[in-house]
């Protein structure tokens, strides 16, 4: 790791001062993902501010008709909420399904979705929830969030400050691991939301998360397994990689798109 | 913990530091002013290296110094070596390149050292490493060995033409094709043996001082074989004479071969610490293991089995081209010849068999042994043509191996090994019965009915352990030889010390040996301890590797106790006025038969020690050591029997039943060996399914982290089953056999037998990845349909 | 340079060190437990797990200011006294180590996992919840075996104190 100078934000408005003070600042939140970056050598932010213990930025409410989960919430608090569980039951299975249980104790919502990592869960979810993202500074759709591999419409000061669900009728996540690194190779998330029925996917594209349409209308007209089975997406927008072609990771969305149904 | 003896499955000595965080590894050794060494290491396969600044490095903070290979070589530290001469088919001497610590010319791999960075601290070491300008020209690679030997290949030495490092044969050529001339049938299988990274848990690590008014110095070090390090560092490195040199090899997390060797890193951190004038420090990253640790297997080969009317094997042909790497490592020539081609008979009665070995140089890591080391990828050819042959010939594979096993004992088979016992009959038996192989079609039929593809598969493993005679050895070609020593120390008041030249990195030997002497004298087994791993403690040894710190280093230790035995029964004797041969030991006392005369172990030894009353002309004291040369190898041998269910729609494979059926000799301590049985099997399941070294075509290693080189996990495995058959080994006073990488030899191809037979495709090759099998099912649901 | 405190062990230390510290760096460099071990770089093999405010984390990828007024304890920090902790025990009793590398790395994880699942924990879940600790030596089987028996030990002693 390269040299840098850590500071430990206060609320959010320290962190806003603090980065704007510093020369290339990176804000922290849980580090699983950073931190080994930083390690590797590959990112060296000369400040990190830490958001950890930012006292609005973490917890788990109900809403009218929503879920909101705070920035730094670690995937263990939502894979283990109770409020989760019976909201969004689908939610709560992906979070406890996310690296390994030491990494889950320290990752965050909110970090997570800011490195948008072509094969991080909770894209999937949020895309396919019709998740809004709360910053310092705005809110967000999903859709209009993340805006392809690595790459977010966050500014760089810009701080998600939370994660607000709608509450949908049925939820679930079924995800293929990589064997190795156990990120996803696909995995897919099912939601009946008072918008209809929605199915996004991440691991396998080329460009991030993104929905299947052609599933939803199927899923629309009839929610059970059969009715995604029969419908693949084009493997010319999917990753190919040592550890599966864009075929491989195409016949995946497609198996676990059915497995994820079944699981509802 | 008691008297416990050989069978007794004692808890383990080691252990209490081991769980409660103190034990000392390398990296946990802190000495005075050290510095840290961090390597600048070549990004390119294959460079030369036109100039080197380290001028911003040196002006970094807390930077000592930047050492390079020219200055090396001023110092007049030798190349590194390969210690088995292998001769090609014409009797020419393998064409050996030279190989530098710090390769001041020409770097051959990704991650080769070019130069290293000596700092106050390991980040700074690191910062300026990255700061260390190296000026390259980028030269044409070669990755794969089949492509290296092709006309027009880069070349990598110049002396090793076509990347050819030898061309060697075993066996009777002439015969062995007169024998497929008339075969009833003839059966041809191609096959891969994936390249594998050894990755023991700790990673390499040093520390070295110099102690300038001495001219001494000290290496502590992950090594299997300190003093092997020490004798190849004195005598070929030129780092200094034996007597000025200790190596330490603490408490060693893990080695399965890739800590036998000596890397160019201990080296530089010996030399560094000469130079200037501090302790030096390395500690090897993830990464840099990946990088530079030797990898394992890697051959391509094409196999041939002649039959006859009567299904019996008469002849046995192969032909294997073996990627060593960009460089020789210390026994890389020894694994692809004779730890590899003298395995080709299996546990099968084969009276010809012809092979030839081409080895190649490639712009990769170098390989050299890993768990296994030869046998594993002898294995995986035999038992993989003895499945596709049974299937070929419409018989099950489990009559056509017992149509054609090994019965009479000793069998010399046609490539140089005598097998001394077994009985293959009983292992197969246990593992068949084990899996319920009579009931698997009705477990396939009930797999079928929930969409999911079920399969069986044999191996019939043998392997070649304890290596061995030295005398054989050496006219094999090996540079030193393959015997162990050991001391038996008896302290005045009867605690016992045992120093042993074998070295216990997770083998559990503090407690095996240990069993030993409780055994032998009665005696507690806290009164024993185990000393090992350190140069100047123990005398000399040859170290822990090819399952040999049982059959041959337990063997030393045996001769070690029959002479302080022979020694304690003359003084008893003597003091209680009796004959030698009246005198029994048992339960920690020295009795005379057929009288109530005794003394305790202690009494005799505090006699020896004060040497008031002595047998006339007897030295006082009670130590004795000895040197233990084996007759033979030993031959563990077994069947392992592997049930995958496959899920047709992902290709993944879950094992869900795994029998192993072992024969290892005489067992000591049956906990233990169930230990090295089950991490055997793990890593042999981990090359069948998971493990996979891959390089890009510009030979960058893909897989350089666990994020892309998938080690077996838990939830990956079975819970195995095992049993075990003894017959005992003849060549050795215990009976031993080895049991350490009988696991990682035998599995794989049981593995891949099971999930060939479950999707109906017999070129699945390993790793088996889900996608590789997904790809294969669905080659067959479209045969069906079409 | 910054300045971390914590309770490691239950003793209060402090030092000053350098921002980009990691966890583990602190424990094993700054403070000598070399208990906590490091055998990756990239946050997969567990190694390195500790426990910081009761929870089992990989102290490789934290940073030591990030732990700044928690508590943390190593596998040294386990034992009462001379007494083993269960999960200790259980692990000699079945051979749930060879080399004892990974062994702290194992231990801090298998007392995480008990806590969570109790003494009814199953095979296959001991293995899923040992996704993030790689062991070269074992295979695993006894291992689970030792958490098996762990869970089920400190369970009865549980219900014995109550």
């Amino acid at each position: 790791m390269y040299d840098t100078t850590y500071h430990r934000a206060g609320s959010l408005q320290d962190a806003e001062a603090k980065f704007a003070a510093a020369e290339d600042a990176k804000f922290l939140a849980g580090g699983q993902t950073l931190l080994p970056t930083m390690k590797q050598r590959l990112a060296a932010p000369s400040d990190v501010i830490d958001l950890g213990k930012v006292p609005d930025l973490s917890g788990i409410s109900e809403g009218d008709g929503s879920l909101v989960i705070g920035a730094v919430t670690t995937h263990y608090e939502v894979a283990s909420s109770d409020v989760v569980k019976r909201l969004i039951p689908g939610l709560a299975a992906l979070a406890a399904g996310i690296g390994d249980p030491a990494v889950r104790y320290r990752g965050t919502i909110g970090g997570s979705i800011s490195n948008n990592d072509p094969a991080a869960d909770y894209p999937a979810a949020l895309v396919a929830l019709g998740a809004t993202i709360n910053t310092n500074k705005r809110s967000l759709s999903a859709e209009d969030f993340f805006e392809g591999m690595f790459m977010t419409a966050l500014e760089e000061d810009e701080i998600v400050t939370n994660v607000s669900f709608p509450v949908a009728e049925k939820s679930a996540y079924a995800k293929y691991p990589n064997p190795a690194s156990r990120y996803a190779m696909a995995g897919v998330f099912v939601a009946k939301t008072s918008a209809g029925s929605r199915v996004a996917v991440t691991g396998a594209g080329s460009d991030g998360v993104f929905r299947v349409s052609e599933m939803e209308s199927a899923l629309d007209a009839n929610w059970s397994p059969e009715a995604v089975a029969g419908i693949s997406v084009p493997a010319d927008d999917l990753l190919s990689d040592i550890h599966g072609s864009a075929d491989y990771r195409a016949n995946l969305v497609t198996v676990m798109a059915k497995r994820a149904v079944a699981a509802t | 913990m008691g008297v416990q003896g050989i069978g007794a499955s004692a808890r383990r000595k080691e252990d209490k530091r081991f769980i409660t965080g103190q034990g000392k590894y390398t990296d946990d050794m802190v000495l005075p002013r050290m510095g840290f060494a961090a390597f600048v290491r070549s990004p390119h396969a294959h460079a030369k290296i036109l100039g080197i600044d380290a001028s911003a490095a040196l002006d970094m903070p807390g930077v000592d110094s930047v050492l390079t290979g020219d200055q090396m070589i001023a110092d007049e530290i030798g190349n590194l070596i390969c210690g088995w001469m292998i001769n090609s088919k014409d009797g020419s001497p393998m064409n050996m390149g030279a190989w530098r610590a710090l390769e001041p010319e020409t770097a051959r791999y990704v991650g080769q050292a070019v130069a290293v960075v000596i700092a106050d601290t390991q980040a700074q070491a690191k910062d300026a490493a990255d700061a260390v300008v190296v000026d390259y020209e980028e030269l044409p690679s070669v990755i794969n060995a089949v492509a290296a030997l092709q006309d027009g290949a880069p070349q990598l030495h110049p002396e090793a033409s076509r990347n050819l490092i030898f061309d060697w044969e075993i066996g009777e050529k002439d015969a062995t094709d007169a024998a497929f001339a008339s075969a009833a049938n003839v059966i041809k299988l191609d096959l891969t043996n994936n390249r594998l990274v050894p990755n023991p848990m700790e990673p390499r690590a040093a520390l070295a001082e110099y102690n300038s008014a001495e001219e001494h110095f000290t290496l502590y070090t992950t090594s299997q074989n300190p003093h092997v390090a020490r004798l190849v560092l004195s005598a070929f490195y030129n780092v200094a004479p034996e007597h000025k040199l200790r190596v330490i090899a603490p408490d060693v997390g893990g080695g399965f071969g890739s800590k036998i060797y000596i890397y160019p890193e201990e080296m530089v951190a010996l030399w560094a610490s000469k130079r200037t004038g501090r302790p030096v420090k390395w500690l090897c990253d993830r990464t840099e293991a990946f990088l530079t640790d030797a990898h394992g297997r890697d051959h391509h080969s094409h196999a041939e089995l002649a039959v006859d009317a009567d299904n019996r094997i008469t002849g046995f042909r192969v032909s294997t081209i073996a990627n060593i790497g960009a460089y020789m490592s210390l026994f890389s020539s020894c694994v692809p010849t004779y730890l590899y081609a003298t395995l080709l008979s299996g546990q099968y009665d084969i009276p010809n068999i012809y092979c030839d070995v081409k080895a190649v140089y490639t712009n990769t890591t170098p390989v050299d042994a890993y768990r296994g080391a030869g046998r594993p990828e002898a294995t995986y050819l035999v038992e993989r043509m003895m499945e596709t042959a049974a299937g070929e010939l419409g018989i099950s594979p489990a009559d056509f191996r017992r149509k054609n096993f090994v019965r009479t004992f000793p069998h010399q088979t046609p490539v140089i090994m005598c097998y001394d016992a077994g009985d293959y009959d009983a292992t197969l038996d246990a593992a068949l019965k084990g899996i319920d192989y009579d009931g698997f079609p009705a477990r396939k039929a009930e797999a079928a009915r929930r969409g999911k593809l079920r399969g069986i598969g044999l191996s019939c493993y043998i392997e070649a352990c304890g290596i061995a005679p030295s005398q054989a050895v050496g006219s094999l070609g090996a540079g030193v030889g393959l015997w162990e020593s050991a001391e038996v120390r008896v302290n005045p008041i009867g605690t016992i010390e045992v120093l042993t030249g074998s070295h216990s990195h997770g083998q559990g030997h503090e407690t095996t040996f240990a069993q030993l002497i409780s055994e032998r004298f009665g005696l507690d087994m806290d009164n024993v301890s185990i000393v090992h791993g350190d140069t100047d403690k123990v005398q000399f040894g040859m170290g822990t590797y090819g399952s040999r710190s049982g059959a041959v280093g337990m063997s030393a230790i045996v001769k070690a106790l029959d002479k302080v035995e022979a020694k304690a029964k003359k003084i008893a004797a003597h003091l209680m006025e009796a004959s030698d041969e009246d005198i029994q030991i048992e339960g920690g006392e020295l009795k005379v038969v057929g009288t109530d005369k005794k003394l305790s172990f202690t009494e005799v030894a505090l006699a020896a020690y004060t040497a008031h009353n002595l047998p006339e002309g007897m030295e006082p004291g009670l130590k004795e050591g000895a040197f233990y040369d084996p007759t033979n190898f030993t031959f563990p041998a077994g069947t392992y029997a592997c049930e995958v269910e496959i899920d047709p729609d992902t290709g993944k494979t879950e094992i869900v039943r795994f029998v192993a059926a072992d024969d290892f000799g005489k067992i000591i301590n049956p906990m233990i060996v169930e230990g090295q049985v089950h991490g055997g099997l793990t890593q042999g399941i981990g090359q069948a399914l998971l493990e996979n070294a891959i390089y890009d075509d510009n030979g960058q290693l893909l897989t350089a982290s666990f994020m892309d080189y998938c080690m077996p996990r838990a939830d990956d495995l079975p819970d195995y089953e095992l049993t075990t058959h003894e017959t005992l080994c003849p060549g050795n006073p215990l009976g031993m056999k080895g049991c350490g990488e009988a696991g990682a030899i035998g599995s794989p191809p049981a593995v891949i037998n099971a999930i060939c037979n479950a999707v109906g495709d017999n070129s699945i090759s390993m790793p088996a990845t889900a996608e590789k099998v997904w790809q294969a099912c669905r080659a067959q649901t479209q045969m069906a349909a079409e | 340079m910054t300045t971390v405190s914590m309770t490691l062990n239950g003793k209060k230390v402090s030092a000053n060190v350098d921002d980009r510290t990691l966890l583990v760096q602190y424990i094993r460099e700054t403070h000598g437990l070399t208990g906590t071990h490091v055998g990756c770089d990239t946050s997969q093999c567990g190694s390195c797990v500790v426990h910081v405010d009761g929870k089992a984390v990989k102290s490789c990828t934290m940073l030591a200011a990030q732990a700044d007024g928690s508590h943390v304890t190593t596998v040294e920090g386990l034992a009462n006294g001379t007494e083993l902790h269960p999960v200790q025990a259980a692990f000699r009793e079945h051979h749930g180590l060879q080399c004892g590398f990974c062994t702290p790395g194992m231990i801090m994880s298998a007392v995480d996992i008990i806590s969570r699942h109790g003494a009814d924990i199953d095979e296959k879940t001991i293995r899923h919840e040992l996704e993030g600790n790689l062991c070269r030596c074992t295979g695993y089987q006894n291992i689970v075996k030792a958490i098996q028996a762990a869970a089920q030990e400190m369970h009865g002693a549980k219900v014995a104190a109550e």
